[in-house]
């Protein structure tokens, strides 16, 4: 683990967002891939493995729900933390994520510095 | 009418109960947390306590039992959670411990005890301060997942991580759910464990549930604070009741199926037991010998094959009477480690595996000394101390780790370290200087570690407290030689040591080689065998007009003809008819010169120094299944001698061994 670098797929339909994201992950040292919707996630998974999944929920084509159902059925993702973004503090979205089989959730908005705490405590 | 009892006969029991009694109160005090003590642990330790009190006033053993009295009213504030456990507390409480062994050692031994001694572990007892019970810092966390966590990509031990990140964490886990690993139920994928932590920390009770908040729904979750620990430890238990019951049944058990015997009875019964192996040994040649058509003799011969498996069984079992768990070395170790920790300003833990294993008491006696100097010695020489580990990357704390294991008839004690390892430059040095090594030699890393083995080594230039008292390695490695057993080291420089111990696990039998010298049938010891080879004449030569070696390999090793060393007449024409046995002790080799070699076989030792007198170069006797008596080679011994022999030549003296007659 310590020679190679932390892998982690990132999902989201908005590119800013993405942007802010993956720079913050890739000053730590991680190796971020993008998606902009869950079928492109899904695709990668298939041929990918990676060490954390970073999903939003509301996205075109498959949402975030149904990604992670896919997800967790695919043998080399059924011990992947997985965690939603979440635009609004809503218990009734972190049950959902939590019941599609998500293992925490990062609230929006969120600084780099939480960021990075958040992923770390499932790495 | 007055019952005329006499004490004294009781009195034996009395002093071994006490020594178990302080060897539980040593563990648990060892065990106990500064500032939150597990209340079993302390339960354990105030009962021994509380039992030695009662004990020594029944048998007359006042002061012993007033000085226990003291200590139990301590004992009884700290369960009754008047008392606070301090570092204070568990330094004084452990000498209290050694007083008290000391005390007891007297009392067995018929000697006066030091009263100002004594006088002054009461006082400092007396004079503890009185330290509350600190108030409840920390939380108490009951959390038990649902079998699905681990599939929602959550896992304990990430949430331990942040716990521990708020303080000091300890974890104990439950095992109450697990199904068994046969069971049909069991699921790999699940998570059946749950835990009970308890969490040092200012931490508010926010901060812990935010740790826990993704896992919210997946487990049973339980935060309290720490002083309600004993309220869910009965929770716990009343849940674990059946087992709970379980268990304590079998513990009565356990306690009803020992019983005390003198082992004077059981040494008894282990003599007779090898009679009996020899007088069955007898009659087997005895059958063998008849003639082979009879069917009568057919008949007998099945007779004494089963008594003779019968025999070997029974022998077996009567050895193991006298076999004991290496426990009884080991459980003294942790004691050892952290006092010289303390004196030494270092940290270290002991790791302890295998100390079921069994081993003969007389092998489990004589080996606690070598295990306390390696041990010591990995303290002392090897860890580091915290500043020097941290500088050179390794976590702080070493780890001194002594494991045990059968292997066929012998036990195998492995003392690893993680500390600096052997310094070769230093080793080297001092060699020179002790004038061990001519400087001149070209050593192999092995070579050169195995220096440390030899007689007047010391590396330690300044002579601590701790080791390094005159007592070297080369006495430990005496030691488990004597006990017919070797010792090994591996040392990489910079990340530690390690030597592992062979011993056989008893000194009543071993496997024996059968050599013939002239008439007389001689045993060496297999273990000591390397190999055995024929003589060639261009190998051999004379060193210093008399001594003869040979050459076995790349070496030269001194060649002990046997007939000169027992004074026996070898049938030997030529020495090329003759067969050489190369036997080794540690890094040490020696041919033997033997007419003929001839079958191996289990053999009793019978001590010649209980029936007869000690024999220099002679380890024993054993009977022979013709009745005859054959002795056997004292191969350390020896080796010893031809080194004597070889000085004494050198001072224009001949004097061999005392010849043998049987």
């Amino acid at each position: 683990m310590s020679d190679k670098k932390i892998k982690m797929l990132l999902v989201d339909d908005s590119a800013s967002m993405r942007e802010m994201v993956s720079f913050t992950l890739n000053g730590a040292g991680y190796e971020v891939f993008k998606a902009t919707d869950g079928v492109e996630a899904l695709d990668f998974a298939r041929a990918n493995d990676v060490d954390l999944v970073i999903t939003d929920i509301n996205m075109p084509n498959m949402d975030g729900f149904t990604l992670i159902k896919e997800l967790r059925k695919l043998p080399s993702y059924k011990f992947t933390p997985i965690l939603t973004l979440t635009t609004e503090d809503s218990s009734e979205k972190k049950n959902m994520g939590k019941v599609a089989g998500a293992t925490g959730w990062i609230v929006k908005p969120f600084d780099p510095d939480s960021l990075l705490q958040t992923v770390r405590r499932v790495l | 009418m007055a019952v005329n009892l006499d004490m004294s006969q009781f009195h034996e029991i009395f002093f071994e109960e006490s020594r178990e009694g302080l060897e539980a109160m040593e563990s648990g005090l060892l065990n106990l947390n500064v500032g939150v003590p597990d209340p079993e642990v302390v339960n354990i330790v105030f009962r021994a306590a509380h039992s030695i009190k009662g004990a020594a006033g029944t048998f007359g053993f006042t002061n012993i039992s007033r000085f226990t009295h003291v200590l139990e009213s301590i004992l009884d504030e700290v369960r009754s959670r008047k008392r606070g456990v301090t570092q204070e507390l568990v330094d004084v409480l452990l000498q209290s411990v050694d007083g008290l062994r000391y005390m007891l050692d007297c009392a067995k031994a018929g000697a006066q005890v030091d009263e100002n001694r004594i006088a002054a572990i009461q006082e400092s007892l007396e004079n503890l301060p009185v330290e509350q019970q600190p108030k409840p810092a920390g939380w108490q966390i009951h959390f038990i997942p649902r079998p699905h966590l681990l599939q929602t990509g959550n896992d304990p031990y990430r949430l331990f991580r942040e716990l521990k990140a708020l303080g000091n964490l300890f974890i104990t886990p439950d095992f109450s759910r697990l199904p068994g690993i046969d069971k049909k139920e069991f699921d790999p994928e699940n998570c059946y464990l749950g835990w009970d932590l308890l969490l040092q920390s200012d931490a508010g009770i926010e901060q812990i549930r935010e740790i826990f908040a993704w896992v919210e729904g997946d487990c049973d979750l339980d935060i309290n604070l720490s002083g309600e620990r004993r309220q869910l430890v009965e929770r716990r238990r009343r849940r674990d009741d059946e087992s709970a019951d379980a268990l304590l049944e079998s513990g009565r058990g356990q306690e009803q199926a020992s019983i005390r015997v003198n082992i004077d009875k059981i040494d008894t019964l282990i003599n007779l037991m090898g009679e009996l192996v020899i007088s069955q040994s007898i009659l087997n040649h005895a059958v063998t010998d008849h003639d082979h058509d009879h069917d009568q003799t057919g008949r007998l011969k099945e007779i004494v094959e089963l008594l003779e498996k019968n025999t070997w069984e029974l022998q077996e079992q009567a050895m193991r009477i006298r076999m004991q768990s290496i426990d009884f070395t080991f459980q003294r170790l942790p004691r050892l480690v952290r006092d010289l920790c303390r004196s030494l300003g270092k940290q270290a833990d002991l790791e302890i595996s295998g100390g079921t294993t069994e081993v003969d008491k007389t092998v489990l006696e004589k080996i606690n000394d070598p295990l306390v100097h390696l041990i010591r010695n990995a303290v002392d020489h090897g860890i580091e101390t915290p500043g020097e580990r941290k500088a050179g990357g390794k976590a702080e704390s070493g780890l001194v780790e002594i494991s045990a294991a059968q292997e066929g008839g012998n036990i195998i004690i492995k003392i690893k370290d993680d500390g600096a390892g052997l310094d070769t430059g230093k080793i080297l040095a001092k060699a020179r200087e002790k004038g061990l090594i001519t400087g001149a030699e070209e050593l192999s890393m092995s070579q050169i570690h195995n220096l440390i083995f030899l007689p007047g080594f010391s590396t330690v230039s300044k002579v601590s407290d701790v080791s390094g008292r005159g007592v070297g390695m080369d006495v430990v490695k005496r030691n488990i030689n004597d006990l017919g057993g070797s010792i090994e080291l591996v040392s990489e420089q910079g990340k530690g040591s390690a030597f592992t111990i062979k011993l056989p696990l008893t000194l009543a039998i071993m496997d024996g080689q059968l050599i013939r010298v002239g008439k007389e049938i001689l045993i060496v010891p297999v273990l000591a065998i390397v190999e055995s080879t024929q003589v060639k004449k261009q190998l051999l030569s004379a060193v210093a007009g008399k001594t003869e070696v040979y050459r076995f390999r790349d070496e030269y090793i001194p060649l002990m003809r046997l007939d000169n060393v027992y004074g026996l007449s070898s049938d030997l024409k030529d020495i090329t008819d003759g067969l050489l046995i190369i036997v080794e002790t540690g890094q040490q080799r020696m041919g033997l010169l033997a007419d003929e070699i001839l079958s191996q076989q289990q053999v009793v030792i019978k001590s010649l120094e209980a029936n007869f007198q000690q024999v220099s170069g002679l380890a024993g006797a054993t009977v022979l299944g013709d009745g005859t008596v054959a002795m056997i080679i004292d191969v350390p011994g020896l080796i010893r001698h031809c080194k004597g022999i070889t000085a004494a030549h050198t001072a224009g003296n001949t004097a061999l061994l005392p010849g043998i007659h049987t």
